[in-house]
């Protein structure tokens, strides 16, 4: 194993950021953010319909801020086929669905409240994530 | 109000995205990587967030009721069953293939990527589809 491109300090920040926005919602609103929970609850739910879709607005202008205001260069990079990119989409809405959390309810908003569940999900989908890289990285 | 806090905190959850570079699924398959070549980054993510949440939830929690809502909604779901497991292993599948979850995934649609977009896409019928399944 070797280290490459661990940028401690900005992971640091922007994870604080994160905490910042999990803690806001829950001191005002009354609610842990679960990306997946919001995202899936506004195409599908009736409930809170507007303040589910606001959430997921304000993911989006987020970077479009970091662009515009701040000047920050933003570059992602997504080498993946459409066949893939397609198989790991469902996987993804339908394994967080199924097991109701992703990295941020489960990994964040879960294991903040000391969910059992929720540390339980994180290990098993980390431990997956990362056989599934090992797997791909021989194939 | 509820609405502009909503808003308020998708923008703060965004750029954290961006700092942290979270959005870029290349970072989050480098943090997969830790059998080769591995980038920590992700791990101080999640400490830098749990380390705001965790204490000032527990602070909180005690109190009646959020501020701008009229009761705490939380779920009190404590069975570790089928559901949880398989759920969490088709998760970790998809993520582990591609490298992003539903909150960067959706963040990045901003920069108009065509793979984020259609990422989106199968991850709104995942949705659905799961809708059917919890019947």
């Amino acid at each position: 194993m070797n280290i490459i491109n661990f940028t401690p300090v900005t992971a640091l920040i922007g994870g604080l950021l994160i905490g910042l926005s999990v803690i806001l919602f829950f001191i005002l609103n009354g609610r842990m953010i679960g990306v997946s929970g919001i995202a899936s609850n506004f195409l599908i739910a009736k409930d809170k319909k507007i303040e589910n879709l606001l959430f997921l607005v304000g993911l989006i202008l987020g970077p479009l801020i970091c662009t515009f205001l701040l000047g920050k260069e933003i570059n992602i990079s997504i080498s993946s086929s459409l066949p893939l990119l397609t198989a790991g989409g469902v996987l993804v809405g339908f394994g967080t669905r199924l097991s109701s959390g992703c990295t941020s309810g489960h990994g964040i908003s879960g294991i903040s409240r000391f969910s059992l569940r929720s540390i339980i999900a994180t290990i098993t989908f980390m431990i997956v994530g990362i056989l599934t890289v090992l797997i791909t990285n021989i194939l | 109000m509820n609405k502009i806090v909503s808003l308020i905190c998708g923008i703060i959850f965004g750029i954290g995205l961006v700092i942290s570079e979270m959005i870029n699924p290349a970072k989050v398959l480098g943090f997969l990587n830790i059998f080769d070549k591995w980038d920590p980054s992700l791990a101080f993510v999640m400490i830098g967030a749990l380390i705001v949440s965790t204490p000032l939830f527990h602070l909180f929690k005690k109190n009646d009721k959020p501020l701008f809502s009229s009761n705490f909604l939380i779920s009190n779901n404590k069975e570790i069953d089928k559901r949880l497991i398989i759920g969490s292993i088709l998760f970790g599948t998809g993520w582990g293939l591609i490298g992003l979850c539903p909150g960067p995934a959706i963040s990045s649609l901003a920069l108009l990527n065509i793979s984020s977009v259609a990422f989106v896409f199968w991850m709104s019928i995942g949705f659905y589809i799961a809708s059917k399944f919890n019947k």
